[in-house]
């Protein structure tokens, strides 16, 4: 009871001393900030690309992204530590029913497809790799729910293989192009279509299978069984 | 004052609430994703502005208007990737969980007192 009641305190200390001032202080904006209006005004001819926020999370901020994708590989790298080399499960399996087979089968290639059509078009369309990955994760999630799975060194093999070409081609920039992770080593094309804004489509497509693959592996050392 | 923004910080006390007083380590966890959502939308209603429009430049927001027609793109790809790290990280908070779990065969925080002062 005490302890409810100094939470209570807390709470209501944090939310009237920080919060509500925040809440009150912070200005409606009605224009964008000089850092903003650059990339709304700049941003399309700088990177040719129409979904500014794929160029900054790709392009402007792609160091950033880079940090983001080893973060998601330390956690996903504890995860298998953690859970290490598997026992059996306890409980005896049961194959799954009918219905969970056949939808599973049936909608696998659909989503596995729109997940690559999703970071596909990240710079043109809402969407991107983290996203498409995520949707490709979910697929992947079908499949072990039906116990057909693939091997996982066909995971393991593609995620080296992302997030290897992923710096490489980020080096590329400081040689080819204004720095590292610059998207224009690559044509700019047409503006809007899907081979354009450079290197974009490709390094979102990388960064896409490497989520992809580094959530399976979450999914596959959390399903217990080896 | 914002109601998107009064929301969030809405759902960072109900998440902190359930961090302070639940005993179970997954309702904990649950409090923590709460929380993270909370300030997924603190972030986002940071950068809104009244009246416009996602920041994609398509054929109804021109490349030369786009200053006067888009909200601030920034906050919209901090949260995009806040989202992924948030998942993975309250994945490797569960995995922590099944750990103590297979070790001392219980959820309550009050069975771990190896930190407690």
């Amino acid at each position: 009871m005490i302890k409810q009641v100094l939470s209570l305190v807390a709470i209501v200390l944090l939310a009237a001393l920080i919060f509500a001032p925040m809440l009150i202080n912070t200005p409606l904006h009605t224009s964008l900030t000089p850092l903003a209006n650059y990339y709304a005004t700049q941003g399309a001819d700088d990177l040719g690309a129409p979904n500014l926020v794929t160029a900054i999370v790709v392009t402007y901020r792609g160091l950033d992204t880079l940090g983001e994708v080893t973060v998601l590989f330390i956690a996903t790298a504890g995860i298998g530590f953690l859970m290490g080399k598997k026992k059996k499960l306890i409980t005896p399996k049961r194959p799954a029913s009918e219905l969970l087979q056949n939808g599973a089968s049936f909608l696998l290639p659909i989503i596995i497809l729109f997940g690559v059509y999703i970071f596909m078009h990240g710079h043109l369309t809402p969407g991107g790799g983290f996203q498409g990955g995520v949707v490709i994760a979910s697929g992947i999630l079908f499949m072990m729910l039906i116990n057909q799975d693939w091997s996982h060194n066909v995971f393991l093999f593609l995620e080296s293989f992302s997030g290897f070409f992923y710096v490489t081609i980020g080096a590329l920039g400081i040689v080819l192009a204004g720095g590292f992770l610059d998207n224009r080593i690559l044509p700019l094309g047409t503006f809007g279509t899907i081979f354009s804004a450079g290197a974009i489509p490709l390094i979102y497509s990388l960064i896409g299978l490497k989520v992809g693959t580094e959530l399976v592996g979450i999914l596959h050392a959390m399903r217990g069984e080896e | 004052m914002n109601l998107v923004m009064a929301l969030g910080f809405l759902l960072v006390i109900i998440g902190l609430w359930a961090m302070l007083t639940q005993k179970n380590l997954i309702k904990i966890i649950i409090g923590f994703s709460i929380i993270d959502t909370g300030v997924h939308l603190i972030i986002v209603s940071i950068g809104y502005i009244k009246g416009r429009t996602a920041p994609i430049l398509d054929a109804s927001v021109s490349v030369a208007d786009a200053a006067n027609k888009i909200v601030d793109p920034i906050p919209s790809a901090l949260v995009l990737t806040a989202i992924v790290i948030g998942l993975a990280v309250t994945a490797l908070m569960l995995t922590f969980v099944i750990k103590l779990y297979q070790k001392n065969k219980s959820l309550s925080i009050d069975d771990y007192q190896e930190l407690k002062w």
